[in-house]
């Protein structure tokens, strides 16, 4: 797939970040393979259902194959369990046409699977019962990798889907996958076979002296260390599974040409953290030495504000003065603050009534404001005197004019700001301060993002990105997917505050 | 204030640490905050003695492994546990075994040879050394140290067979590189004390961790005689004895922590000997409890309002700047309330496993050799070097 640009990068952003549109891709009918790569714990699996799931309630006959032995998708497709065949997934929407099947590899019943086809009843039991056997297909370093690469080539040949989504194994390093079946197909086309196949054939060939006393000092060595049992188990095992070597190396060259073909797209999945970027970015990088087509990078957790204007700074400076007009208030406590509560309250609570059926419809004016110009031009104007008293720490005064509803003229003498010093004032002053601290962590966030999204994208340019906002919780069901679905979908790609 | 978050990584003169959280408090300070949860002695009582920074534990196995659900910050953790044991001139050993050369980043070094070679010295004299395991290379190393095979290992890795043994042969690559970490922790110098006091582990993930570090009965029970199985049994035998602990990472989130529960249960059927729940980048408290229930109850938005306005954050009328702000910080509000409350349910998870649980906060201008020392010595702190 060609990555898809928006065209227009986002204005706000110093570095254009090309947008990727995942509906086109996911719609389109020559896309038949889209694989999710990524580092560990940075929503691969989630993302590939979530993929799924709109693929199919978009029209298309979908399946996911994860890999992952915690049994994440199961849960998150709210399927009890998944076993080694594709299974119909309840509940979509298929008034598109779309169905969504979903699968787990069971890496040795995959394996299982290869041998009984390949060889006759006999043959096939003598493989299986072979302790060797038994040990790789248990799933040691690489054979997990093999096998996703042999399950995705034969959910492809059944031809019964048009669109696989594929997750990959959360190997030590995610291209694993790319990498074992070149290495399993190396083994086994190697001259070590062929010295456990036949040793006297290779001793014996004229000019191979030099390999031949490496040969027995080989045997010996390898005898020597895996003891002669395992030795005589590895070459009944060879023996047992001559006729399926070559069968092995085919397919998984032809899965690997499958990945490079054009119907094949890469999403790289990636949170916007330093760490995971970084591993993002080399991902990036082989793939394109691999010649595989990279669709674009999906940026999951990505956090947003809807009070960007309000920096950091100003709002960790109106905390402190709440908390320090706070303190005050504990100094001066006095008994009369008490009597005049239930008053002063009445009448709190009237306003906010009023207020509290109010929709504020101004609140997206000044929402894309990019942070730098938070400082509001009427309230710099403002008389700074009359606001807070303890306003050291408010670099912007406040905005007095505006205090003119009933709560201005409740103001107590003493400078307190607030109409009052109630206990439910106090709490929702102290809540507020709470409130603002929030606001300036995640204001801090939202800065570290955007510097490192914006690093990648200078190493990268030619990678289009789609982002996803982050969620509070974990997503469990068909819902949940469905809206991470729409948020991969959507564009433009935000900026923070968008 | 939080007198956790308020005193710091640094103690204040004559502060004392909270022994279930780690962090300072200020002399005189009372520990009474809502994370400071039963089991923390101090609660809601001064502290007693300024002296008592260190809590001991009677024996700290040698032999530590570190893993963790992918993305939990295991080679992080892992990192500040060797700092955090190398304490008062000791030397820990920091190991990879995924060839991620993670370690490298983390120290900002360049990448690891297979060879052990210091990278940092700790706060009192203690070294920090670390060592990349290349099965490849330990396997050569295997074979020379036991088999003087200088000429033959050559002839083998130009067969293949080194290649064959370290990618494709069953669990001979785990048992080299449990191997190597093992012959570590046993190693000793002339004078017979050992070369490292600690050997620390970066394990792969908890989803291979069991199958990784019990590969070797795998290999004893499929190579029943020869060396292998020999050196597998020995390998075997350190990895289960009180020598070893294993520790799982993990962030107050439902699928890592369930990974944990997984793990802990593969763990204790193996019988390979867990050791501590490391809760890390946990987020800082903004919000406390009387605030929460403020915002779950449903605060009046002019009331909220009239605060940000005596802030000096605009005028609180409808429309005014205070105003058009209470809708978004009101909505953060709910999404840190809904986690908070998440985070809540994880924590009673996590307790119930039955392991000692430590918490590491969440270092929020990313990881570098300042936060790993600040990480070190919470852990020092909350007793577990």
């Amino acid at each position: 797939m060609t990555p898809r640009t928006q065209g227009t990068p986002s204005e706000e952003s110093p570095v254009p970040i090309r947008g990727l549109d995942v509906d086109p891709l996911l719609d389109d009918p020559q896309t038949r393979i889209v694989v999710c790569c990524g580092s560990g714990g940075v929503g691969k699996t989630t993302t590939a259902a979530a993929l799924g799931l709109r693929a199919a309630e978009r029209g298309r006959r979908v399946v996911v194959l994860t890999i992952d032995p915690a049994r994440r998708l199961a849960q998150s497709m709210g399927i009890d369990s998944l076993d080694n065949t594709p299974r119909r997934v309840k509940g979509i929407d298929d008034t598109a046409g779309g169905e969504l099947h979903a699968m787990m590899l069971d890496m040795k019943r995959t394996f299982d699977e290869i041998v009984e086809a390949h060889a006759d009843g006999d043959r096939a039991r003598a493989i299986l019962e072979n302790p060797f056997y038994q040990s790789l297909s248990a799933g040691f370093a690489g054979t997990q990798e093999y096998m996703a690469m042999e399950k995705l080539g034969q959910l492809r040949a059944r031809d019964e889907w048009d669109l696989i989504v594929v997750d990959t194994p959360p190997s030590r390093s995610a291209l694993d996958f790319l990498d074992a079946p070149k290495r399993l197909g190396s083994f086994l086309d190697g001259k070590l076979i062929r010295v456990l196949m036949a040793p006297a054939k290779v001793g014996g060939r004229a000019g191979m002296k030099f390999l031949n006393v490496g040969m027995s000092m080989m045997t010996g060595a390898l005898g020597k260390l895996l003891g002669g049992q395992l030795l005589r188990d590895v070459q009944t095992f060879v023996a047992a599974m001559d006729t399926m070597f070559g069968g092995f190396r085919t397919r998984a060259d032809a899965t690997y040409r499958l990945l490079q073909a054009p119907g094949t797209a890469f999403l790289v999945v990636a949170a916007p953290e330093r760490d995971a970027l970084r591993e993002a970015a080399y991902f990036v990088e082989r793939l394109a030495a691999e010649r595989m087509p990279l669709a674009g990078l999906v940026l999951n957790r990505v956090h947003g504000s809807g009070a960007a204007h309000l920096s950091a700074e100003r709002a960790t400076a109106a905390a402190e003065a709440l908390d320090e007009t706070a303190a005050e208030d504990l100094d001066e406590a006095g008994a009369s603050a008490l009597d005049e509560t239930a008053e002063t309250a009445e009448t709190a609570a009237e306003v906010l009534d009023e207020a509290d059926g109010q929709v504020v419809d101004e609140t997206d004016m000044e929402m894309d404001r990019p942070e730098g110009i938070a400082d509001r031009p009427e309230g710099k104007a403002e008389d700074r005197t009359s606001g807070v008293t303890s306003g050291s720490g408010s670099p912007s005064g406040s905005d007095s004019s505006s205090g003119s509803d009933s709560s201005s003229g409740s103001r107590s003498p003493s400078g307190s700001s607030r109409p009052n010093g109630t206990r439910d004032q106090q709490a929702v002053d102290h809540l507020t301060s709470g409130l603002l601290k929030l606001h300036a962590e995640r204001m801090r966030l939202l800065a570290r993002e955007q510097r490192t999204r914006e690093r990648f994208a200078a190493l990268h340019p030619e990678v289009s990105m789609t982002e996803v906002a982050a969620l509070p919780g974990d997503v469990h069901d068909l819902a949940g997917l469905r809206d991470i679905g729409d948020r991969l979908a959507a564009r433009p790609p935000k900026t923070p505050g968008g | 204030m939080n007198p956790h978050s308020a005193a710091g990584a640094r103690p204040p003169a004559g502060g004392s640490p909270c022994p279930a959280y780690g962090t300072w408090r200020a002399p005189g300070a009372r520990c009474r905050t809502p994370r400071c949860r039963p089991g923390c002695p101090q609660e809601g009582r001064p502290p007693a003695y300024a002296g008592a920074a260190l809590v001991r534990l009677e024996y700290v196995s040698r032999l530590q492994v570190v893993s963790g659900k992918g993305g939990t910050g295991k080679t992080t953790v892992a990192a500040a546990l060797a700092l955090a044991l190398a304490t008062e001139g000791r030397r820990t050993l920091l190991v990879e075994v995924e060839g991620r050369q993670g370690i490298a980043q983390l120290f900002e070094t360049e990448a690891l040879p297979y060879e052990e070679r210091r990278i940092a010295v700790a706060p009192g004299g203690g070294e920090v050394f670390a060592l990349a395991i290349d099965p490849e290379l330990a396997l050569l190393d295997y074979l020379q140290m036991f088999y003087k095979l200088g000429g033959a290992g050559r002839a083998l890795k130009k067969l293949g067979a080194i290649d064959f043994a370290t990618t494709i042969a069953p669990g001979l690559r785990d048992v080299l590189l449990t191997g190597k970490a093992c012959e570590a922790v046993r190693r000793k110098d002339k004078r017979g004390r050992f070369a490292y006091d600690y050997v620390i582990m970066d394990a792969p993930p908890t989803g291979r961790l069991t199958r990784f570090l019990n590969v070797n009965d795998e290999v004893a029970g499929l190579a029943r005689i020869g060396p292998i199985h020999n050196q597998a049994q020995a390998v075997m035998r350190v990895l289960k004895s009180p020598e070893t602990a294993v520790h799982l990472v993990t962030l107050l989130e439902e699928m890592p922590v369930q990974e944990t529960a997984d793990g802990i249960a593969e763990l204790r059927a193996a019988r390979l000997p867990t050791g501590r729940i490391i809760v890390n980048m946990v987020r800082p408290t903004l919000l406390d409890e009387t605030s929460l229930a403020l915002v779950r109850e449903g605060v009046p938005r002019a009331a909220v309002a009239r605060s940000l306005s005596a802030a000096g954050l605009g005028g609180a009328r409808r429309g005014g700047g205070a105003d058009r702000l209470v809708t978004p910080l009101l909505g953060q509000a709910d999404e840190y309330a809904a986690r908070h409350a998440l985070e809540r349910d994880q924590r009673t998870v996590l307790a119930e496993l039955g392991l000692p649980l430590h918490e590491l906060p969440l270092l929020a201008e990313g990881m570098d050799m300042a936060g790993l020392f600040q990480l070190a010595t919470r852990l020092r702190r909350q007793g577990i070097s």
